[in-house]
């Protein structure tokens, strides 16, 4: 994207030989630099001036010093973090989640819109398209509720439907470390499945009808049209989503995890983002925190181009 | 001849299946919804004893008559109402100024603004840093704090810009020849041109900041400003009974009163779902194309 000079709609005529300097530039364009400016404050303010406050990762912050007056401590934060017992357990939790995403979260969506495609029952597709996306709408407040209503040990419908099939103790899911893991990757297959599905559809729907009729002549049934057609045909969408997956690997929806966490799991519900909130904003270790949240924004960096790199030297067409 | 291929018995055993478990899925999703509208208009005594439905024995409004008469419920919902058509307002227009003059591809500088822009996807200060900047612009406690950090979302932001650029050039050129503007020309050409876009990012901020938890979580201490979601939670939440002490109304959730609660916290959007999904679609899809 060059900064291409194209003629400018009015008075496009610039005189031959004659560059317009920067403040008739400025002149010209007066109006439209108006409008740029309310957005270019709200990113000025609200994201780089944060930028600037990641300094206080080298500093032990205090807020009434301020970033000036705070002593500057070097990487001293960062080798708490690294030699601390906090890292190892953030890394492994967030890890352990980000793999079952893998396995579970990112085929869900593929694997739904595929079957849809299968179904020929016009209304029927609509209707169920329709409503498993409902849940993107929600809130993780929500989600959050239904789940302690549904899985609480002393109400909870689903709880104690499980409890009656299989007998033995009654299980708190929504309080035990043990069940923390399902019960997120259930809550996100419930909340995002449908909605992803929307993009693989839109792909399966401008697959060729006459590929498919090419391949019923060469005597292909529904499984290798799948495969050979079908497959290949949305392998790009997948590809995109998948770089942008692992581009978000250690993105954990910090609402989802923080309303799922309690006293009880928290040695197993920590993330990154969660620890973050936890100890900068809640026991005021404002340095800390903000190292331990620059480690991840350093990571996640690193991941997209990662990944992007990867898509590229696999023959994909990256995101950029 | 072509329909041959879906008559076999394999054919028909898997589209049997693949019917059955789209349907589940279908329920799956619809289901706790369901029980959890009926479970609000039901008593206590039923939603104890029985252990699911979907139409309650004995229709009962005490739950909302309640909800509707104590303070802390009206409060919130009023605030939650206030601050999403405020920051609905605030939002779009930010976007829609900042869309337009990035659209325009000879304006110098234009690059370099949305590469500014697009860095900030890639990287930011994170958590601690900008809580810092909101707290020291004084606007802890704040309901501008629900609304100002969250403004512009970079990809509504390039998705409005790139149907910006699509328009066509020559009615601009036209209302200028006549001696519009530039500020008449996005106001009186421009904008009318781009309601249904605009109809669409509304209700994508809109939903945004009304299902908004981290933002109130972050910035809003005092319990007199509680939105709905940070209500919610803190009524259905495992550590209901210490929460509910901070506000000066201490009664025990009842299960009816949690479900209500989530009623009223998701109709809005439900009642605006029919709209939210023909715009939400096309949005998703040409997010998806652009990207």
């Amino acid at each position: 994207m060059a900064t291409d000079l194209a003629p400018p709609p009015v008075k496009a005529a610039k005189v031959a030989g004659h560059k317009p300097n920067r403040a008739q530039t400025l002149w010209r364009y007066r109006w439209l630099y108006l409008l740029l400016i309310p957005g270019l404050a709200y990113f000025f303010v609200f994201k780089y001036v944060p930028m600037r406050g990641l300094q206080i990762a080298f500093q032990d912050f205090v807020p009434f010093l301020g970033y000036n007056g705070s002593e500057w401590v070097g990487f001293k934060h960062f080798v708490d973090l690294f030699t601390g017992p906090d890292f190892n357990r953030l890394m492994y939790n967030t890890l352990f989640l980000a793999f079952l995403n893998i396995i579970f979260v990112f085929p869900a969506p593929i694997i739904v819109a595929l079957m849809l495609n299968e179904l020929r029952i016009n209304v029927l597709k609509r209707s169920v398209q329709s409503l498993i996306y409902i849940p993107h709408f929600l809130s993780w407040t929500i989600v959050a509720s239904l789940t302690y209503i549904l899985f609480s040990v002393d109400y909870g419908v689903l709880a104690g439907w499980i409890h009656e099939f299989l007998g033995g103790q009654k299980i708190d899911y929504v309080a035990q470390p043990d069940w923390f893991r399902s019960i997120i990757i259930l809550q996100t297959l419930w909340k995002t499945t449908g909605w992803t599905t929307i993009i693989y559809l839109a792909a399966l729907a401008g697959v060729s009808p006459e590929l498919y009729e090419a391949a019923r002549m060469d005597g292909a049934g529904r499984w290798r049209q799948l495969w050979h057609v079908t497959l290949p045909a949305i392998r790009p969408t997948i590809v995109v989503m998948a770089i942008l997956m692992s581009g978000n690997l250690l993105d954990m929806s910090f609402e989802q995890i923080w309303l799922m966490t309690n006293n009880l799991n928290r040695g197993t519900a920590d993330v990154f983002d969660t620890f973050v909130y936890y100890v900068g904003i809640n026991q005021g270790a404002y340095s800390y925190a903000t190292a331990v949240g620059l480690f991840k924004g350093v990571a996640g960096v690193l991941l997209i181009f990662g990944s992007n790199w990867l898509a590229k030297r696999l023959g994909q067409r990256g995101l950029f | 001849m072509s329909v041959n291929q879906y008559r076999s018995v394999g054919s028909r055993i898997f589209d049997a299946i693949n019917i059955a478990v789209l349907v589940g899925l279908g329920l799956i999703t619809l289901l706790p919804l369901l029980y959890v509208l009926a479970g609000s208009f039901a008593s206590e005594s039923e939603i104890a004893s029985r252990t699911f439905f979907l139409w309650p024995e004995k229709f009962v409004t005490s739950t909302y008559e309640y909800i509707f008469a104590t303070d802390v419920f009206i409060r919130a919902l009023l605030t939650t109402i206030g601050v999403t058509v405020v920051g609905t307002v605030v939002q779009v227009g930010l976007t829609l100024t900042m869309a337009y003059p990035l659209a325009k591809r000879y304006l110098p500088g234009r690059t370099l603004a949305l590469n500014l822009v697009i860095f900030t996807v890639v990287f930011g200060g994170g958590i601690i840093p900008t809580y810092l900047v909101v707290r020291d612009l004084g606007l802890l406690n704040s309901y501008w704090a629900l609304i100002l950090p969250l403004a512009i979302n970079p990809f509504y932001l390039i998705i409005v810009k790139s149907f910006f650029q699509e328009l066509p050039e020559a009615l601009e050129e036209a209302a200028r020849i006549d001696g519009a503007t530039e500020m008449g020309v996005f106001w009186k050409i421009v904008l009318p041109l781009s309601k249904p876009i605009i109809a669409t990012f509304s209700l994508f901020y809109a939903v945004g900041i009304w299902n908004d938890y981290m933002s109130p979580l972050l910035y809003i201490d005092d319990s007199s400003k509680w939105t709905l979601q940070v209500l919610v939670r803190q009524l259905t939440g495992a550590d209901a009974q210490n929460a509910l002490s901070a506000m000066e109304t201490v009664f025990f959730p009842t299960q009816g009163l949690k479900f209500a609660v989530v009623v009223i916290a998701t109709l809005p959007i439900l009642c605006f779902y029919p709209f939210l999904q023909k715009h939400f679609v096309k949005g998703v899809l040409i997010g998806s194309v652009k990207e």
